[in-house]
């Protein structure tokens, strides 16, 4: 009886699990592993693979063969791009951390009723279309644009300032569409915040400055952990912001991929960079939450 | 030591402006059990507050052993809280949470460590030095709240409803065990509460207050014996009151004449009037009743026991109420039936005329 009633549970279990198991095997593990496949194919000619293994893709995401004595070199192009698309992400997460914690700590602190106002005006700019913001990004920060036509127009430079198309362009384009990202979670760990601990630490002699840091910061660090991870993956393999303020000239990542699925033609290498994509990826949050994790231990 | 003088606070401005604190002059004595006794929104937090710097007064002066304080911040003041809620950091261990007022201070490692160790022995807390504050039972977070803020050695430390929290056995024995660390520490205490009881079993001295004001200063004794306003005399303890006509004033000493046409004498009162209608209050437990007439007469309505004494509600030949209560003996001497003719008594003196 009991027995009986127990594989009916486990049926059950499985009933209700099923959705969510079928979505990660057909949307996730299933393309990911059709992307690993391919990177082991070679290049048809007109795009796609042709069935017949080679291991050319992996090697040239770090090696070039050149085209007229075929030596090997490091391929410097990807390498920068690597390097960029980190080095880009990092400024990208930080700053939006910079701008970020004040904002959520700002609206945390307003009275209940004003705090969806806020809230919904930093939310309106991210159910806008992202191509329109990274245009009206474009425009403000163009030579022509608001910012260079204001300085010019009050005499403080006499020609414009070349900011689009720069790394410039692309991290604070980066920014301002994933700064939502990261004062969302940092909110949500401020809203739960008990503000009478700030009280409790201002009256045992800790300046504003140390409440900060060995008070409210450790205890919403959950949600600066949260919001950095939101903010530095989507940015690392960022695609649209890039290609539009970068100019084609600052590739990324995401730009790269593109291109080998595109007039590039070698699926089987577009491949291989996206599973390096990932593998950045993975490696970066496992050190970065290790890191955390590991401070929490010795600071308490 | 600490002296408060002509100190007001207004919340809001123009039609919405609420005084919480209005004129409050006290002065706290050194290594003092200080108790602000009222209801809610009387103004005994915000009180508590100012002193702790985290209110910043409309008007008024503050000092705290001859310095100003008012233009301190909260860091910078010689003054701990226990919080009502104890706000102990959910991210740090007891001993961390106890350290963390001398950490601030920048005092070295050494002296820390053995303050904390000092403090967890104070409260009986040694065995839980490492357990995070979420680990320990409520009474054990009271005691983590008490000895971080007794670490830093302030010289005052305020307590906001301390005991609210706990349930009425643990209350009984932090009471005790507060009044303990006070004598042990030499700390003053400030204390503030809104339960009655816990006022008097505690304080040194208590002020009462009520809509932003502080209606009575005085021992436990002082307050319960002698209450200067009907406020004072209602919120403690159990009181009957009489309408009386005054008939002169000899120092302490008040004639009045009850409702009856009787005449006692009671306690004057500062600053009350000298002749005419004036309320009386009698303690329950000060007045007995007899089988013949006394100082007033009435009819008992009800009889109800309470184990170690029995109340007995009359009613007087002049219409009011009033409750006698008779510390039960085991072999009780008179009987009393409800419906029964009674006479009520008290001693000269025993009466206290009302600042009304």
């Amino acid at each position: 009886m009991a027995q009986a009633s127990d594989t009916q549970a486990t049926r059950r279990r499985w009933l209700l699990l099923s959705p969510a198991l079928l979505i990660l095997l057909f949307a996730a593990s299933g393309p990911l592993l059709i992307v690993v496949i391919y990177s082991f194919l070679t290049p048809g000619d007109y795009g796609g693979v042709i069935w017949k293994f080679s291991t050319d893709a992996w090697f040239n995401v770090v090696v070039e063969r050149d085209f007229f004595d075929d030596t090997l070199s490091f391929s410097d192009a990807h390498l920068s791009i690597f390097w960029r698309s980190v080095k880009l992400s990092l400024m990208t997460t930080l700053v939006a951390f910079i701008v970020g914690f004040p904002t959520a700590y700002f609206i945390a602190t307003r009275p209940k009723d004003k705090r969806d106002i806020w809230m919904l005006l930093i939310m309106i700019p991210f159910w806008t279309n992202l191509l329109i913001r990274t245009f009206a990004v474009m425009e403000i920060i163009r030579n022509e644009g608001v910012v260079n036509s204001l300085l010019i127009g009050l005499g403080i430079i006499d020609q414009p300032i070349q900011m689009l198309f720069t790394e410039f362009a692309i991290t604070l384009g980066m920014f301002y569409v994933y700064l939502p990202l990261m004062v969302l979670p940092i909110y949500a760990a401020m809203e739960r915040f008990d503000f009478s601990l700030v009280e409790a630490a201002y009256d045992l002699y800790a300046s504003r400055w140390r409440v900060l840091r060995r008070v409210i910061f450790p205890i919403v660090k959950p949600g600066v952990i949260a919001g950095s991870i939101l903010v530095f993956v989507p940015s690392l393999g960022a695609y649209v912001t890039p290609r539009v303020l970068g100019g084609g000239k600052q590739l990324m990542l995401g730009n790269l991929i593109e291109l080998q699925f595109g007039q590039g033609r070698n699926w089987p290498l577009g491949a291989a960079l996206s599973i390096t994509l990932l593998a950045i990826v993975m490696i970066a949050l496992i050190i970065y939450v290790r890191a955390a994790g590991r401070e929490e231990m010795s600071h308490g | 030591m600490i002296e408060i003088s002509g100190l007001s606070k207004t919340f809001g401005s123009g039609a919405n402006a609420f005084t919480a604190l209005d004129d409050i002059n006290v002065e706290i004595r050194q290594n003092e059990f200080f108790t602000l006794l009222g209801p809610s929104g009387c103004g005994k937090t915000t009180l508590l507050r100012s002193i702790a710097g985290f209110v910043d007064p409309t008007s008024g002066s503050l000092t705290i052993e001859g310095q100003d304080v008012l233009p301190l911040p909260p860091y910078a003041r010689p003054v701990n809280t226990v919080f009502q809620n104890y706000a102990l950091f959910p991210h740090m261990t007891v001993a961390q949470n106890i350290g963390f007022g001398l950490e601030m201070q920048d005092r070295p490692k050494a002296e820390i460590k053995q303050v904390v160790g000092e403090m967890l022995e104070l409260v009986q807390m040694t065995p839980m030095a490492d357990r995070m504050t979420s680990q320990i039972s409520g009474g054990q977070q009271q005691r983590v709240a008490l000895a971080r803020a007794l670490a830093p050695r302030p010289k005052v430390l305020l307590l906001d409803e301390p005991l609210s929290a706990l349930d009425f056995k643990l209350r009984k024995e932090m009471q005790i065990e507060l009044k303990r660390l006070q004598s042990e520490t030499g700390i003053t205490f400030v204390f503030v509460t809104h339960d009655q009881e816990e006022a008097l079993t505690m304080s040194d001295r208590i002020a009462v207050m009520s809509t932003g004001r502080i209606l009575q200063i005085g021992g436990p004794k002082d307050i319960y014996d002698h209450p200067a306003e009907r406020f004072v005399a209602d919120f403690i303890g159990d009181t009957n009151f009489l309408d009386a006509t005054l008939q002169s004033v000899d120092g302490e000493v008040a004639t009045v004449t009850l409702p009856s046409g009787k005449s006692v004498a009671a306690r004057a009162v500062q600053g009350g009037n000298q002749s005419g209608a004036v309320t009386l209050a009698v303690r329950p437990e000060h007045a007995t009743l007899t089988k013949e007439s006394g100082l007033l007469d009435g009819v008992l309505q009800n009889i109800v026991y309470f184990g170690t004494d029995t109340h007995y509600h009359v009613t007087l030949d002049a219409g009011s109420a009033f409750v006698v209560r008779k510390q039960n003996q085991p072999n009780a001497g008179e009987r009393f039936e409800v419906g029964e003719k009674v006479g009520i008594s008290f001693d000269a003196g025993v009466g206290q005329v009302l600042r009304d």
